[in-house]
């Protein structure tokens, strides 16, 4: 046994370049590129010497589309962000508007938020955690977790009609109070999913296989992750404890008690345990924010900005003024700058608007947090093997909406 | 820790410059200094390496584009924040169109990288001393800025799509 484990330590350490190197296409339509991207690799044999990005295969003019959209018709743009977690990318535009705006919105919304908010983050979280498995050749983990996502997508349903661009929710809160079938399909979530979830977590969580193949797969340490202004899961992998629910509060995250998981070597392991953990912390939130959900209207006082109930609308004199006023773009909005930011499924989603008074934002700047993070994937793989560089990309929560805007 | 208030920050920041805070204000509370764009990167670095500020992360970049404002047609506005303090800052930096170009941030945020790509693929914003200032998310033959305000987004013969019908009578 010692022999052999000389001969391969000698192989290695004469292991020698042999200056052959080969150029190969990862994506821009490789199946696990999971979207639209391209990396050219410049290889030695399996590894990777070099890497070069190409970026914007669907860049749609988000930006440029939100100057001449008013502002409850930008809310769908944000959906085909990070298609993921549509309703978190939502609500942070709809918050901003209400920072602007100063709008007081009630406890019960707040809290009706962050239990959607926070049921998206479990199926961003799900869907990103099920595809490392993917890639490492593990595929029955892809299938377990899609019925409880299937579940949570049922439950946007009940409250805004659609699953996966959802436009859900309005600026100053939602368009109706959540359903009796609603508050049986959550109370059934909770009681189920996290059985299912802990099936889920230990066919990968502690498999050697998986293990092997995920350790020490594309690190990077927490001193390049923050000068890369990385942000969400992937900077908690590397030890930096940062997130936006606790160190800026929105929506009364205050109020919850959650823990914030944080790795150590940055890896892809890391990334995927960071997930699982925060996937348990999100059940927590949601449990607590059920638990003590407020009483009130899940609607703040904005006629000028909230859309009147359609039957108002047709017999209510006052309710079809608001209706034509937000419609036709009569509201008086302020001129102003404003940031606000969200955590997202993938990190910091930020949203600068300047408004000049106008009916459109003068300038929208959403700050995506995949577009920064993912320049340096090619630093996170370089000297990796490419089934490395595939756990990498695949870890990292690329979405190809958000990074191409 | 006492939180820094904006009020100290100002402060700090006047004390060490003294002639270059142009402007500032508190829009919803976030502190926005306006620098001249010759200063921007040396505040930048200077406010990154400040022991008691330790402004640490780059939050993003954003280019803005007025033409109304002659001499100032551009502006890029960088967005700071330090976790140190948990303070946030805006920092503007205006540019007239004659000579749309500023120093580059990629040698002290790395990251600064891609941002400064975008705001020079979509308003024209030359960094100095970026190492690869190319197209990002437009195709490279691309020859104009599709971000200027100049660049109408519907077919300017279209009547039905008046801008006095969002809420601007001169643009």
């Amino acid at each position: 046994m010692s022999d052999l484990k000389t001969k391969v330590a000698f192989a290695q350490s004469t292991e020698t370049i042999d200056g052959n190197i080969a150029t190969i296409n990862f994506g821009p339509t490789h199946p696990s590129t999971h979207g639209i991207f391209q990396n050219v690799l410049k290889v030695d044999g399996e590894k990777i010497i070099s890497s070069e990005q190409t970026v914007g295969y669907i860049h749609r003019a988000f930006e440029k589309l939100s100057e001449r959209r008013p502002y409850n018709q930008i809310t769908p743009i944000t959906d085909r962000l990070n298609y993921c977690s549509s309703p978190i990318n939502n609500m942070g535009w709809e918050m901003t508007v209400e920072k602007l705006i100063g709008a007081e919105i009630p406890k019960r919304v707040q809290y009706m938020r962050v239990i959607i908010m926070e049921l998206a983050r479990i199926a961003d979280h799900l869907i990103c955690n099920s595809v490392i498995g993917v890639d490492a050749g593990a595929l029955t983990s892809f299938f377990y977790p899609f019925t409880e996502r299937e579940k949570i997508y049922e439950l946007y349903e009940e409250i805004c009609g659609a699953r996966l661009t959802t436009n859900i929710g309005r600026i100053g809160g939602f368009e109706r109070d959540f359903t009796p079938a609603f508050h049986t399909k959550l109370q059934s979530f909770l009681k189920t999913f996290p059985k299912a979830f802990e099936e889920f977590d230990s066919m990968l969580a502690r498999n050697r296989i998986f293990m092997d193949r995920t350790k020490g797969a594309g690190p990077i340490s927490a001193e390049r992750a923050l000068a890369y202004s990385f942000s969400g899961p992937n900077l908690r992998a590397t030890g930096v404890d940062y997130d936006v629910r606790a160190m800026h509060p929105y929506s009364s995250y205050e109020d919850f008690d959650f823990i914030i998981p944080v790795g150590v070597n940055g890896d892809t392991y890391d990334r995927f345990m960071v997930r699982q953990e925060e996937i348990r912390q999100s059940v927590r939130i949601i449990e607590q924010a059920y638990k003590n959900l407020p009483e009130g209207s899940y609607k703040a006082d904005l006629p000028d900005f909230y859309l009147p109930e359609k039957a108002d609308v047709y017999n209510n004199m006052e309710a079809l003024i608001y209706h034509f006023k937000i419609v036709m773009g009569e509201t008086e909005i302020p001129p102003g700058e404003v940031y606000h930011s969200v955590e997202g499924g993938n990190g910091e989603l930020g949203f600068y608007l300047i408004s000049d008074g106008g009916r459109t934002p003068y300038r929208l700047q959403f700050r995506r947090p995949c577009f920064i993070y993912y320049q340096a994937y090619p630093e996170m793989i370089s000297g990796m093997s490419i089934s490395d560089a595939v756990l990498t990309l695949s870890s990292m929560n690329v979405i190809a909406g958000e990074l191409d805007a | 820790m006492e939180k820094l208030n904006n009020e100290a920050i100002l402060n700090l920041i006047q004390g060490a410059f003294p002639n270059d805070v142009l402007f500032h204000e508190e829009p919803y509370g976030l502190l926005t200094i306006e620098v001249p764009a010759t200063k921007g990167h040396e505040m930048i670095q200077w406010l990154k390496n400040h022991e008691e500020l330790s402004v640490n992360y780059l939050t993003n970049i954003a280019a803005v584009h007025y033409p109304e404002d002659a001499g100032r047609e551009f502006a890029v506005v960088y967005q700071l924040h330090s976790w140190k303090n948990q303070f946030r800052l805006r920092l503007k930096c205006y540019l007239p169109k004659e000579n749309v170009s500023i120093a580059s941030l990629v040698d002290i945020f790395p990251g600064a990288n891609w941002m400064e790509r975008e705001s020079y693929d979509f308003f024209g914003v030359e960094f100095i001393g970026h190492p690869d200032l190319r197209r990002i998310l437009n195709e490279e033959s691309m020859d104009y800025f599709p971000m200027r305000k100049e660049f109408a987004l519907e077919d300017d013969t279209r009547e039905d799509k008046d801008d006095r019908y969002f809420g601007r009578n001169n643009l």
